[in-house]
C-alpha cells in the first residue's frame, strides 16, 4: 500500500518535470520572448532592459536550467549578473529575490509570479470548493434519484431539466443570475468576494453563492446524467441479483451493493474536474469580475505577460497531476482490486 | 390430500418490450420432492433461468409479467407480498449463479457477503454470523477458512469462488436450492468436485435441488427427473433414465447426440442440431422446433407448422410435446446437419 503510494508520487514528479519542460519549450518556440514581454510601445532601450531582467539572451537550455533551479531553491531578478550587480548599488529596491518554488517574475506587475498567484488563488479555490461541494451533492443525489425512478416521470423531468441546464452556456447563466437574482430581484446582495478574514465564514459564503452556483449548475447537470448511468449499470450487474437472492431489503441492495460500485468511478472524474477548476474558471470569474486565477490569466494574456502565463500553466498542470495521484491513492482504499497491481 | 413439496403450475413469464411481448416462459409445470433433483435442460434463451428466477421472485420490481402458480411447502409464492417473498428468499429458497466472479460483489470481503445472507434472516450478532460463515466455508471445502473469510473474491480461484457461492446459498439451510449452471464457468476437473459437493450437501440437508444446465452429462449424473425446455416451453419431461434411454422428442435426441464423448471414435463426427432457436418474439403458431426438426417430414400434413402439440404422457409415463406417433428409432432419418 505505502509502496504503491510512493510509486504513484514518483511517477507524478517525473510527469511534473516533463510538463514544465514542454511548457517552457512551447513558450520559447514562438520567437523572441523579450519582444512580446516588452509590449506594444517597445523602445530599443526597454527591449535591452527586458532582455537583461529575464536573461532572454542566454541559450534556452541555460534558461531552462535556471528556471528549474528557481523552482528548487529560488533565484534573483534581474537575471543578468552584471546588470543586477549594478542595480544593487544604484537602486537595490529593484532587485527581487524570488523564493523557491520560484515560478518567475512579472515586470508588468512588479511582483513575483508566486505573489501574483497567491493573491488571486484564494478566490478561485473558494469558488471551486463551494461549487464542487454543491455539484457533487446535488448531482449525485438527483442522479441516484433518476436511476431509482428510471422511466418514471421523476426520471424524465430530471433528465430533461439537466439536458437544458447542461446546454446553457456559463456566460448566460452567470449574466442571468447577476442581472435578475442579484440586481433586479435583489434576492442576494450584489456578489463581491469577501475573504473569511474580512467577512467571516458567513460573508464569504454569501459572496460566493452566485459565481459558485453558476459554475456548479453546469457540472451538476453533467453529474446527474453520469451518476444515473453508473447506477443503472451497477444495478444490472450479476452481484445485484445475488444480493436480492440473499433476501436483502431493496434499500440495502441499492445503497450498499449498488451505489458502492456506481460511485467509485465518479471519484476519478470528480477529482479531475475539480483540478481543472483550480486553473481558474475564466468565464465565471470574468462575468462576476472576481479576482481569481482565470481573470489573472486573461489579464496576463492581454499584457503579453509571459512569465505569469507560464506560471499559471504550470500551476494548473500541477493541480491536475496532484489530484490524479490523490485519486489513485484513494482508489486503492475504495477498490480492493487495485492494491495488487 | 398433500401437495407436492414444490409444484409449478402453468407458469408464464412475459416481458413487454417496445418490439412486442417476449414470451420467455409459457405454460410451464413441474413438481419436485424434498431430497430429489430436477434437471432443467435447454439451449441459451430457452427460459430455464427465467422460469427458475420466478421461484425466488427475482422478477418482482421489474417489468416482467409473471402468472401461474408456484406452490412451495404449502404456499403459493406468487401470491406472497414482496416483503413476505423477501423473507423466504435466501432462507427457504436459495440460488447459485453461473459465473461466480460476476455474481460476487468485487468490493466486499467474501466473509461479509456470506454473513450478510445469514444476518438478513437471523437475529444474531456479527460475531455469531462470522463464526457461522467460517463453519460454512469449511463445510464447502475451502482450506484455512478462518483466514480466507477476510479475502476478496478476486483472490479466489474459479472453483473456490463457486464454493463461496454455495456456502452463501446454503448458510440458512434452504429446503430448495436452485443451481443455475453452477459449473459452466469452471474447469472440467473442478466441475466434478462442485457437483459432488452439491450432492453431498443435498443428502445432508435433504434439500430439493433444481439443476439448470445445458450439459446432459451433468443431468445424467445427478438428476432424478429431467425437464427439457425449448423456446420457453417444456418439450419433454420425465425420469432421467427413461428420457435418456428413450427420448421421444427430436430436440432431446438432438441434445443427446451433440454430447462429445471421449470414447467416441474421432471418425464419427458430432451431430449438432442445425439452425438456431427461434425468437421468443412473435412465435410461430406451430411447434417451435419445427424449423430445425429432421422428423417433421414424418408428420402428415402441416400439423408441425400450424398446431402446437400438447405435452402428453407416453406409455412409460414421461411427457412429450411432439406430433410423432411412434418411437424416434422407428423413423429412418437421413444423416444431415453433420459437419
Amino acid at each position: 500500500m505505502i509502496a504503491y503510494a510512493i510509486r504513484r508520487i514518483l511517477v507524478g514528479i517525473v510527469l511534473l518535470l516533463s510538463m514544465v519542460l514542454v511548457v517552457f519549450v512551447l513558450f520559447f518556440a514562438s520567437g523572441n520572448p523579450a519582444k512580446s514581454v516588452c509590449g506594444k510601445f517597445c523602445t530599443p532601450e526597454k527591449l535591452t532592459q527586458v532582455t537583461k531582467v529575464y536573461g532572454y539572451d542566454q541559450p534556452i537550455t541555460t534558461q531552462f536550467g535556471e528556471f528549474i533551479q528557481g523552482l528548487a531553491v529560488g533565484r534573483d531578478y534581474p537575471v543578468n549578473d552584471a546588470y543586477r550587480a549594478a542595480l544593487e548599488k544604484s537602486n537595490p529596491d529593484l532587485v527581487i529575490h524570488c523564493a523557491a518554488p520560484c515560478l518567475g517574475y512579472s515586470q508588468h506587475d512588479a511582483a513575483t509570479v508566486n505573489a501574483d498567484i497567491a493573491k488571486y488563488a484564494p478566490v478561485t479555490i473558494s469558488i471551486a470548493v463551494f461549487a464542487f461541494i454543491f455539484w457533487i451533492f446535488f448531482g449525485v443525489f438527483f442522479g441516484v434519484l433518476a436511476a431509482v425512478f428510471k422511466g418514471k416521470w421523476l426520471d424524465r423531468i430530471l433528465v430533461g431539466v439537466t439536458l437544458v441546464v447542461y446546454a446553457l452556456p456559463t456566460f448566460f447563466v452567470g449574466t442571468f443570475l447577476l442581472q435578475y437574482v442579484a440586481i433586479k430581484w435583489q434576492l442576494v446582495p450584489y456578489p463581491t468576494y469577501v475573504s473569511i478574514a474580512d467577512g467571516g465564514v458567513g460573508g464569504w459564503l454569501v459572496g460566493l453563492t452566485l459565481p459558485a452556483l453558476t459554475l456548479a449548475l453546469f457540472y451538476m447537470a453533467a453529474y446527474v446524467r453520469i451518476t444515473r448511468a453508473f447506477v443503472l449499470e451497477s444495478l444490472s450487474e450479476d452481484y445485484i441479483r445475488t444480493a436480492r437472492a440473499k433476501g436483502l431489503t431493496e434499500r440495502v441492495v441499492l445503497f450498499k451493493h449498488g451505489l458502492r460500485a456506481a460511485l467509485t468511478p465518479l471519484l476519478s472524474m470528480a477529482g479531475l474536474d475539480f483540478a481543472a477548476l483550480l486553473a481558474g474558471a475564466v468565464i465565471t470569474e470574468s462575468v462576476f469580475n472576481y479576482q481569481g486565477l482565470g481573470l489573472l490569466a486573461v489579464i496576463a494574456n492581454q499584457n503579453s505577460d509571459l512569465p505569469v502565463l507560464i506560471g499559471l500553466v504550470i500551476v494548473a498542470g500541477a493541480a491536475v497531476i496532484i489530484m490524479n495521484i490523490l485519486v489513485d491513492i484513494l482508489y486503492a482504499f475504495v477498490d480492493p482490486r487495485v492494491r495488487l497491481r | 390430500m398433500s401437495r407436492p413439496f414444490l409444484s409449478v403450475a402453468n407458469l408464464a413469464v412475459h416481458f413487454p418490450t417496445s418490439d412486442g411481448l417476449v414470451r420467455a416462459t409459457d405454460g410451464l409445470s413441474y413438481t419436485l420432492e424434498r431430497g430429489k433433483t430436477l434437471g432443467i435442460v435447454g439451449e441459451s434463451g430457452s427460459g430455464k433461468s427465467v422460469s427458475s428466477s420466478a421461484i425466488l421472485g427475482l422478477h418482482r420490481g421489474t417489468n416482467a409479467q409473471v402468472s401461474g402458480e408456484i406452490w412451495f411447502d404449502g404456499t403459493d409464492l406468487l401470491s406472497l407480498s414482496d416483503e413476505d417473498m423477501r423473507r423466504r428468499r435466501g432462507k427457504d429458497v436459495a440460488m447459485i449463479f453461473q459465473d461466480p466472479l460476476s455474481a460476487l460483489h468485487p468490493y466486499y470481503r467474501v466473509g461479509d457477503q456470506i454473513s450478510e445472507a445469514y444476518l438478513a434472516h437471523n437475529q444474531v450478532s456479527k460475531r455469531v454470523a462470522r463464526a457461522r460463515t467460517i463453519e460454512m466455508l469449511d463445510r464447502v471445502g475451502i482450506p484455512q477458512p478462518d483466514r480466507r473469510v477476510d479475502d476478496y473474491p478476486h483472490q479466489f480461484s474459479g472453483g473456490m469462488r463457486q464454493r463461496v457461492m454455495i456456502a452463501m446459498a446454503l448458510i440458512n439451510d434452504p429446503i430448495l436450492l436452485i443451481a443455475d449452471e453452477p459449473t459452466t464457468a469452471l474447469d472440467v476437473t473442478v466441475q466434478a468436485q462442485i457437483l459432488d459437493l452439491l450432492q453431498e450437501l443435498q443428502r445432508e440437508f435433504n434439500t430439493a435441488l433444481i439443476m439448470i444446465t445445458h450439459d446432459l452429462g451433468v443431468i445424467a449424473e445427478i438428476a432424478d427427473d429431467v425437464l427439457v425446455m425449448y423456446a420457453g416451453r417444456a418439450v419433454e419431461y420425465g425420469a432421467t433414465r427413461d428420457l435418456m434411454t428413450q427420448p421421444a422428442m427430436p430436440y432431446t435426441w438432438g441434445l443427446i447426440q451433440s454430447i462429445p464423448d471421449v470414447t467416441r471414435s474421432v471418425d464419427l463426427p458430432l451431430r449438432p442440431i442445425p439452425g438456431n432457436p427461434p425468437s421468443l418474439l412473435n412465435q410461430p403458431p406451430g411447434c417451435a422446433f419445427f424449423a430445425r426438426c429432421e422428423y417433421a417430414q414424418f408428420v402428415p400434413g402441416d400439423r408441425c407448422a400450424t398446431t402446437l402439440p400438447d405435452l402428453l404422457p407416453l406409455s412409460d409415463g414421461h411427457l412429450k410435446r411432439c406430433h410423432l406417433d411412434h418411437d424416434l428409432a422407428s423413423y429412418a432419418v437421413v444423416e444431415t446437419g453433420a459437419i
